[in-house]
């Protein structure tokens, strides 16, 4: 009972944490058809950024200015970038983007050193909050829920129940429809990109004190964002929400489940040692590999995944 | 071919300049020691932490008169972390004169080092190289790999073990072990080695858990945790280093889990500013030494180590590496490794924190060893962090030897 509660708790965190992620990834990628690499960069970034300014603001200023201060380098990036890499297709943006990862990498490296810096939680979120069969809750990790719930909520009416969520919505299936009633579509992806890797860095901003600040944080979480992302759904929210809280759970479980292969296959009738090769491996060492089988399946099986509005 | 041109120009003109500045310096020429680690790349801060640190060491024994008369100087080559440049590094470190090498960072980089000086002494008798291993920990150095021509400063992995499982052997009131390492061969070997000296020192220990994790994989490590505390863990074992370490400690505080975690590298560079606050009175490390051993007189070495370059003085052992090749090139007079290695067998120094011996049947330096705990209000304080470690237990050198499969196979006189 206990392990069921905690490890729920577990997973919808991490899920929250990967939906704040990837979220923004789901926009841009859906809407320009961007395959941005660079995206967990800015999560790093927002990090980083939430880091230098704490140090003189206070964490909860930095939590706001980091992320617009992110946003803004996001513009930049669309702007002088992306925008004129565009026209030479999807790999010279692919590979765009890419280099970017690196770039923002370096810099951070330069500037801040190889090693973890000490970014951590003010100190009113570090007491736990419960206590539960003797595990306490930190009250850091319940913040991040509520922050990741707001973000879905807000960005789900924005895009569903205002004016700019319509064009929006518009300019991700048909662009040149609304270039001709007149909506500057150039500025509606550069918005998307800039708000896309601002909620990246608020990911970040919470991400990198909760976990660890180093310049390889892009990088560990750089490959699942796509996952959350192919299997919800390009371009679909609600998607992502799910297919983030998902893989999360998936990877908990799997975690918290002692079982190995030989075990697994002696359901089905098939003796395998567990002192074999194969047979000794369990389901926690299998547990980051869950993901990207998913990943795989989706594509075979349902190409639009979960809840993809369009099939590309 | 432009690659080996311009690599042969280099080589040929700093061959040069050593050839020119040769006959100048003739009798007071300086012992050069080759230090081949990492100086760019992933690892390029903990490499230059060391060659800092051997500097300094130099430094010092050349400020009280040198060996012999004739200076020491430490030279870095970069060996990226990689096997095979270090092989390049050590073969342009012997054609500009080095006879001895040392290395510590990875134990596949130093199984290579290992082989290749071999060989090389094999084919060159004498011209022959030294080396002295620092820092990589893997047993096999000093049991059925091992080598005249090498010698370890450091405790292997199981000597380590050994003194955390006689540390555990103390605490009656634990009942419950659990076991987490990276999946990868030092993870696999710290866990092999736990339950097999569990079992022998400790039997009524349960060992609730063996698990290893993916290497640098896991971003939350609570779900972990979680397990550990249905386990009933009373004391963690773990050889985890880098973000695999820092974040089990982080979900551990988090999670209110207040067991003691025995770490191999609990106080790497890099791990307490991660942890900070969160691994006090958790993480425990075994060393041979920190800077908070109170009454040896190393404060003042401390103290001007961090004036001079703004780093924590880490390697203790590289100081004893230095006053033992010292002592043994005394007691040879002599500088030539060959002599060096016979006079470094079985030879015997004091430092500050006791007697350190090398012993002749395997090359691997017996010393007294540290376990402590991370702590606050310490006297010195590691990354400016304010948190530092205390000793718990002193183990005495004797206490850690391990029996050894090596059989020594020594040079004709």
């Amino acid at each position: 009972m206990e392990t069921i509660v905690f490890s729920t708790l577990n997973g919808v965190l991490y899920g929250l944490l990967l939906f704040m992620l990837s979220s923004g990834l789901t926009l841009i990628f859906s809407m320009m058809g961007v395959l941005n690499f660079a995206h967990a960069s800015f999560y790093m970034l927002g990090a980083y950024f939430a880091y230098a300014i704490g140090a003189t603001t206070g964490f909860w200023a930095a939590m706001l200015l980091a992320p617009i201060l992110v946003a803004g380098v996001g513009a930049l990036v669309e702007r002088y970038g992306l925008r004129n890499v565009h026209r030479h297709g999807h790999v010279a943006e692919l590979l765009f983007t890419f280099g970017i990862a690196f770039l923002i990498e370096e810099i951070v490296k330069l500037i801040w050193g190889r090693n973890p810096v000490p970014y951590s939680p003010p100190a009113v979120l570090q007491q736990p909050l419960f206590t539960l069969w003797g595990t306490q809750y930190p009250s850091f990790r319940v913040f991040m829920m509520i922050v990741a719930v707001l973000m879905f909520i807000t960005l789900w009416l924005m895009l569903k129940k205002t004016r700019i969520g319509l064009i929006v919505q518009a300019a991700l299936t048909h662009p040149h429809m609304v270039g001709h009633l007149g909506h500057n579509v150039p500025l509606v992806f550069m918005g998307v990109f800039a708000v896309g890797c601002g909620m990246a860095a608020l990911a970040g901003v919470i991400g990198g004190a909760l976990l660890v600040t180093d310049p390889a944080m892009a990088l560990t979480l750089g490959p699942i964002v796509f996952v959350v992302v192919v299997v919800g759904g390009m371009g679909s929210l609600g998607g992502a929400f799910v297919a983030s809280i998902l893989i999360g759970l998936i990877q908990t479980f799997a975690v918290a489940v002692d079982a190995s292969l030989s075990d697994l296959l002696a359901r089905f009738g098939v003796m395998v040692s567990n002192r074999s090769d194969l047979g000794r491996i369990t389901l926690a060492q299998v547990a980051p590999m869950l993901p990207f089988l998913l990943l795989v399946l989706v594509l075979i099986f349902r190409p639009r995944g979960l809840m993809g509005a369009r099939e590309s | 071919m432009t690659r080996i041109d311009r690599r042969q120009f280099v080589g040929s003109a700093l061959a040069a300049t050593a050839l020119t500045g040769m006959p100048a310096l003739a009798q007071g020429e300086p012992i050069r020691i080759a230090y081949i680690d990492p100086l760019s790349g992933p690892f390029a801060n903990v490499g230059d932490n060391g060659l800092k640190q051997f500097q300094f060491e130099a430094a010092r024994i050349n400020a009280s008169g040198g060996i012999n008369g004739r200076k020491m100087e430490v030279v870095g080559f970069d060996n990226k972390t990689n096997p095979k440049e270090a092989i390049v590094q050590l073969e342009k470190a012997i054609d500009q004169g080095f006879r001895f090498v040392s290395q510590g960072n990875g134990s596949s980089v130093a199984a290579a080092i290992i082989e290749a000086v071999d060989k090389h002494n094999e084919r060159n008798p004498n011209q022959s190289m030294l080396y002295l291993n620092y820092a990589a920990v893997d047993p096999a150095f000093t049991n059925d790999k091992c080598s005249f021509w090498h010698f370890r400063f450091d405790a292997d992995a199981d000597m380590k073990m050994a003194a955390m499982t006689d540390y555990l052997k103390g605490l009656a009131n634990i009942k419950k072990v659990y076991i987490i390492g990276q999946d990868y061969s030092f993870g696999k070997a710290v866990a092999d080695s736990a339950v097999a000296m569990l079992k022998i020192k400790r039997p009524d220990i349960e060992i609730v858990g063996n698990e290893l994790h993916p290497l640098g994989r896991v971003r939350d490590f609570v779900p972990y945790i979680t397990k550990m505390r249905a386990a009933g863990a009373q004391a963690v074992i773990t050889g985890n280093w880098g973000t695999d370490m820092t974040l089990l400690i982080k979900a551990a505080s988090d999670t209110g889990f207040n067991v003691p975690f025995l770490t191999y590298y609990g106080g790497g560079l890099g791990a307490p500013t991660a942890m900070g606050k969160s691994a006090i009175g958790l993480v425990k490390q075994i060393t041979e030494w920190h800077a908070n051993i109170e009454n040896i007189g190393m404060d003042q070495v401390v103290t001007d180590f961090k004036k001079l370059h703004n780093l924590d003085y880490y390697y203790f052992r590289v100081k004893v590496m230095f006053d033992m090749l010292a002592a043994a090139m005394k007691k040879a007079n002599s500088s030539d490794p060959k002599a060096v290695a016979l006079a470094l067998e079985g030879l015997e120094i004091d430092t500050p924190t006791g007697k350190a011996m090398m012993q002749k049947e395997n090359h691997q330096l017996i010393q007294p060893l540290y376990i402590s705990t991370f702590a606050e209000n310490v006297k010195f304080d590691l990354e400016n962090t304010g948190f530092g470690f205390k000793t718990d237990v002193r183990i005495e050198g004797p206490a850690t030897v391990t029996p050894t499969t090596c059989r020594m196979q020594r040079p004709a006189a």
